[in-house]
């Protein structure tokens, strides 16, 4: 067999490549027949109309774009393939079921303009969802609009700007976040107007009980707490936080991307919050897709729900569902997106939740701890550990001690390529220096775990001995490292023939 | 340690100002540079513009951080450095030389005291680097 | 324990991970939570085997219509178009499906690549410099575009036309809300007139209704008064229309689901949003860009990233993170199978049944087809009965598009009917014969 080539035979390659591109493989010509006719359309369109430019789309034929992406394919590393220890991802197994659930004819040959009584599957789904996800925030109502966690960031810090307004409160413009929050927190409070302010983290990773109240005053629209933190702890003194925010008139968001180590352990609704979105691509194992998409619904206190944005799925009086009018609900912040959601994300997590049930959720988030926590045991006799307290769901390294010896964090996450590992997220936290925040999930089994220490330690001890050998990792992936610089100091993004 | 030539004045924002009759010139230090790690894009205000003291004038950006550029002094720019635009790596070559970003006509010469002194700076980014050194 | 048909653990493996950890019980690592609040109540059904959990949703699956089961005029923004049958296979390959951002580029050419090519083809379709690896759908594509020339002219007021999607006007409208934004919507008739102190003008082509719009001359005075244009587009009209980059639009913006997306009750889609080079420093969202690794094979990557939220924080273009970067790699599979010969023929398709259906309907008393203005692949449908001939047509088994009265203002009452590639001669006879009979039933009104 002569397998995977590195200059494909016929290809216009000018340079060194993995794989040829679309435009490289092309040929005049060629072409599949995968819809043909309409010819009569060319004298229905008046000519000032008419496309003036070319249309310069590659010319192939089906097998060699199934070869095409074939190669990509195999020069991605994914969680069907190993280990994806991304802290704050929570890249767990994605089940099969929920893909093929999505994929019924009756989920997906659906269209969003279809009256209500041709899709009463759908919109039960879609309630049920509703239902089962403010049961498990501990919260009233819930939307299932937005299309990832910083949508719903931007959804809530929208309505909690309704919610100041219509009680007559209108000199509130700042937001407030933690120096360990995600770069979503701020960037959504920007986008709602409001100017940002930041509160550091005390010795323990909290927030700073004693800084967030002198930060508080009547102009603070709410503040943004992730919990457990982005250091992969429980907030120690959550209710208090919680409390002075509301003494302040402010009202609290939990950014609900570490939800899973909450499943069965506490309810952000039972912890003082207004309000927590929930990644169903994170904490429901629904396929992260390269990117996204996800799905991010936002579960809220009854206080909120006026402001809820439109529409959300009824069930009325006979036992049918359907989608609520503009006119039913007009405190409504309006449409965050086209439709109800991402449809296809939320029948996997419906899917995923249906299938572990109530027990299997509670044994999620406690086995999420419990490798983490296990792991964290592991690794800890090479590395030096963030902030000395037992983390929930996953734990921040600091790789302070390798970089005085030659190596950074970087250097590191490329030398775990080498050992057959997706490297964990590194320099996040900003607060951590040469921060390594590891997310092992509950889906690796103790003997992945074990190895995965095993890997960390081998480049600890390497580090000791012979720090400038890791400095070329990744030798081992498809590509070596590559030059960033170069490509942001001349963008070429995008294909043009020479 | 950073170079600090004596000839300029500084301001605690790591820019550096070269003073010329009325035409002062702004860049910013070899320490900002080294902290910034390779410039990949400049952004400087166009001829004519007003900068402030203390406000921002533009932006340098590595691959993985963006930093305002503080404005020394006041004035009216009277030419930006194309060459840095196109060339941003010039910032990490030759920070006090091609690596210039704006000329500018002082508004107040009144200004100037209030910049460090090459000394003032090195002490400075003494303080800054070993905040920085954990 | 065993309740998790995924975890991995016996009650072996944990016993001796609690024994490494040096604790009896998970319990013990809780001490941070709040005692009255642990271990709460759900309220979650109990667990399903795999085989109950797909008779489950077959059954909840199955009381819905399938857009597939009969004559289905339904299209807008979502179209129910011919996906190769290789797209799914490709674009859903767990490799890309189970791959986070492509944060370790050494180990993600694939998805890097795939984005990279998607740019590059819809850069050709959309005779645009620069597109972005997705926004969520078309109306946040819009929303964005208008942020995006608010910062980029300084100024609040953006002008949209009435004959944009009525979803994509009411998104727009509620990001506006937090810079607080004027909105104003005019007639595209008018957009050209009330140029002057907008940021933008907001135009669709073909609009709402499929109708033809003279886009250059709008374009021409949203510059003439220091704004800047932003059509909203769809991916197949493109094949056969001069292309934004053609009319003098800065940011093109569209739904991308028709390129090989299944319709899934509205998402996940994807968004498209292209601008001109001089723009891309505002643009929202990763971009991919070329470059090689340090033997000089060519590699691809994130760049520009000063632009986002992970590291401008509120400074960032947008707060986008998680995007729809499946959607995107889904959207370059099709465009690299259909080619511009079958993506041609699907938009030519479409457009020839719709006139043949209007020419069918507009032989009929009391039916109105349109505005008279040429149109694309779909036509607004006047009759007697308004926004209600869904209702009546829905007996019949047929689906047709939203009442326009309900999200068009000034626009009349009647639905809108969209023809695509999948749209049968069948199709097409059992709606005309269903309006016949449905306008027969009714009597005229007089005068």
């Amino acid at each position: 067999m002569s397998g995977r080539v590195r200059f494909e035979t016929g290809a216009r390659t000018e340079m060194p490549a993995l794989e040829p591109l679309l435009f490289e493989l092309q040929q005049p010509g060629r072409s599949g027949r995968h819809v043909r006719g309409g010819d009569e359309a060319d004298a229905l369109i008046p000519a000032a109309f008419k496309r003036t430019v070319p249309l310069p789309l590659p010319e192939l034929t089906e097998p060699q774009v199934v070869r095409h992406y074939t190669h990509l394919a195999q020069l991605n590393y994914s969680v069907d393939a190993g280990m994806y220890p991304l802290g704050s991802c929570t890249m767990k197994y994605n089940p099969k079921i929920n893909d093929r659930a999505a994929s019924l004819p009756g989920f997906a040959d659906i269209h969003p303009h279809q009256p209500d009584e041709t899709v009463q599957g759908a919109l039960r789904l879609l309630y049920e969802l509703q239902e089962l996800l403010a049961g498990i925030s501990g919260m009233d109502k819930v939307t299932l609009q937005p299309a990832a966690g910083a949508h719903a960031e931007f959804t809530a810090i929208l309505m909690f700007k309704a919610y100041h307004e219509a009680r007559g409160d209108t000199k509130r413009r700042r937001v407030i976040v933690p120096d360990s929050a995600h770069g979503t927190n701020p960037a959504s409070a920007a986008m709602c107007g409001f100017d940002v302010t930041t509160v550091k983290s005390d010795a323990r990773g909290n927030v700073d009980l004693d800084a967030l109240k002198a930060a508080l005053g009547d102009d603070v629209v709410g503040f943004m707490l992730t919990n457990p933190n982005t250091l992969g702890l429980f907030e120690e003194r959550v209710r208090e936080v919680c409390a002075a925010v509301h003494a302040a008139g402010g009202l609290v968001y939990g950014d609900g991307a570490n939800m899973n180590a909450l499943l069965g352990v506490a309810r952000p609704g039972d912890l003082g919050f207004d309000c927590v979105h929930i990644n169903v691509h994170k904490t429901f194992s629904t396929p992260h897709g390269a990117g996204g998409p996800g799905a991010g619904p936002l579960c809220v206190k009854s206080h909120l729900e006026p402001f809820l944005p439109v529409p959300r799925v009824i069930k009325d009086g006979t036992g049918a569902y359907r989608r609520e009018t503009a006119a039913e609900h007009p405190k409504s912040i309006g449409r965050v997106r086209s439709f109800i959601g991402n449809f296809g994300v939320l029948v996997r997590a419906y899917t995923y939740i249906r299938t572990l049930g109530e027990e299997g959720l509670v044994e999620t988030g406690r086995d999420a701890i419990l490798a983490a926590n296990y792991l964290l045991a592991l690794v800890r006799e090479g590395y030096d550990v963030a902030y000395e307290r037992s983390p929930m769901h996953e734990f921040v390294l600091t790789a302070a001690k390798q970089k005085r010896q030659g190596a950074n964090g970087l250097d590191i996450a490329k030398a775990l390529i080498d050992e057959g590992f997706h490297p964990p997220t590194v320099y996040f936290p900003l607060i951590v220096p040469e921060a390594l925040m590891i997310e092992p999930t509950e889906t690796e089994p103790k003997e992945t775990l074990d190895a995965f220490a095993d890997a960390l330690l081998r480049i600890a001890k390497r580090i000791e001995t012979d720090p400038k050998s890791v400095h070329d990792a990744p030798v081992k992936a498809p590509l070596r490292r590559l030059d960033e610089v170069a490509a942001a100091r001349k963008p070429v993004l995008r294909y043009r023939p020479s | 340690m950073s170079s600090v030539p004596d000839d300029l004045k500084y301001s605690k924002e790591h820019e550096w100002v070269r003073v010329d009759g009325e035409t002062a010139t702004v860049g910013i230090t070899a320490f900002a540079q080294e902290q910034l790690g390779d410039v990949v894009f400049v952004e400087l205000p166009e001829k004519g513009a007003r900068v402030k003291q203390h406000s921002s004038l533009g932006v340098v950006e590595s691959v993985k951080a963006a930093s305002d550029v503080y404005a020394p002094i006041s004035g009216e720019v009277l030419e930006r450095n194309v060459k840095v635009i196109e060339s941003p790596e010039l910032v990490n070559a030759q920070p006090y030389g091609d690596g210039w970003m704006i000329k500018v006509r002082l508004a107040d010469k009144g200004e100037l005291g209030a910049l460090l002194s090459p000394a003032d700076y090195r002490s400075h980014i003494g303080e800054s680097a070993a905040a920085a050194g954990d | 324990m065993g309740q998790n048909p995924y975890s991995p653990h016996t009650d072996a493996d944990r016993a001796a991970m609690l024994a490494r950890i040096g604790i009896a019980s998970v319990d013990e690592l809780l001490g941070a939570v709040p005692a009255d609040a642990r271990g709460p109540a759900m309220g979650v059904p109990a667990g399903l085997s795999e085989a109950e959990i797909q008779v489950h949703m077959e059954r909840l699956a199955a009381l819905d219509r399938t857009a597939g089961a009969g004559p289905f005029f339904i299209g807008g923004p979502v179209q129910r178009r011919y996906i190769p049958a290789a797209v799914g296979v490709l674009a859903l390959r767990g490799e890309f499906l189970t791959a986070y951002t492509p944060y370790q580029p050494e180990v993600s050419q694939g998805t890097l690549q795939a984005i990279w090519e998607y740019q590059s083809l819809m850069s050709e379709l959309l005779a645009m410099d620069v597109v972005n690896s997705s926004m969520y759908d078309g109306s946040t594509a819009v929303a964005e575009a208008a942020l995006m020339a608010v910062r980029l002219t300084g100024r609040k007021r953006v002008v949209v036309a009435n004959e944009v999607f009525s979803q994509f006007r009411q998104t727009l409208a509620t990001y506006a809300k937090g810079p607080e934004l004027e909105i104003v919507e005019v007639p595209t008739r008018e957009l050209a007139a009330n140029a002057a102190g907008a940021a933008c003008l907001i135009v669709q082509h073909p609009d709402a209704f499929g109708a033809l719009v003279g886009v250059r001359a709008i374009a021409d005075a949203a510059h003439a008064a220091g704004g800047l244009c932003i059509q909203v587009t769809e991916p197949h009209a493109n094949a056969l229309l001069d292309p934004p980059g053609a009319l003098g639009v800065d940011i093109a913006v569209g739904e991308g689901q028709p390129l090989g997306i299944p319709l899934s009750f509205g998402g996940p889609h994807l968004g498209i949003i292209a601008c001109r080079d001089a723009l891309v420093r505002q643009m929202p969202g990763r971009i991919v860009g070329q470059t090689v690794d340090v033997n000089g094979t060519r590699g691809f990557v994130n760049t520009l990233q000063t632009r986002e939220q992970h590291i401008r924080r509120e400074k960032a273009t947008s707060n986008i993170c998680t995007n729809e970067a499946i959607a995107a790699i889904t959207a370059s599979v099709y465009l690299a199978l259909m080619g511009p010969r079958s993506l041609r023929a699907a938009a030519r398709i479409g457009v020839a049944r719709a006139h043949t259906l209007a020419d069918r309907l507009a032989r009929l008393p009391d039916v109105q087809i349109g505005t008279g203005a040429p149109f694309f692949d779909r036509f607004a449908l006047r009759t007697p009965l308004g926004g209600e001939l869904r209702t009546a047509l829905l007996a019949d088994g047929i689906l047709v598009g939203e009442g326009i009265g309900r999200h068009y203002t000034g626009c009349g009452d009647g639905v809108t009917i969209q023809c695509t590639e999948l749209t049968t001669d069948d199709d097409i006879e059992a709606l005309a014969g269903a309006v016949e009979r449905t306008t027969a039933r009714r009597p005229v009104a007089a005068g």
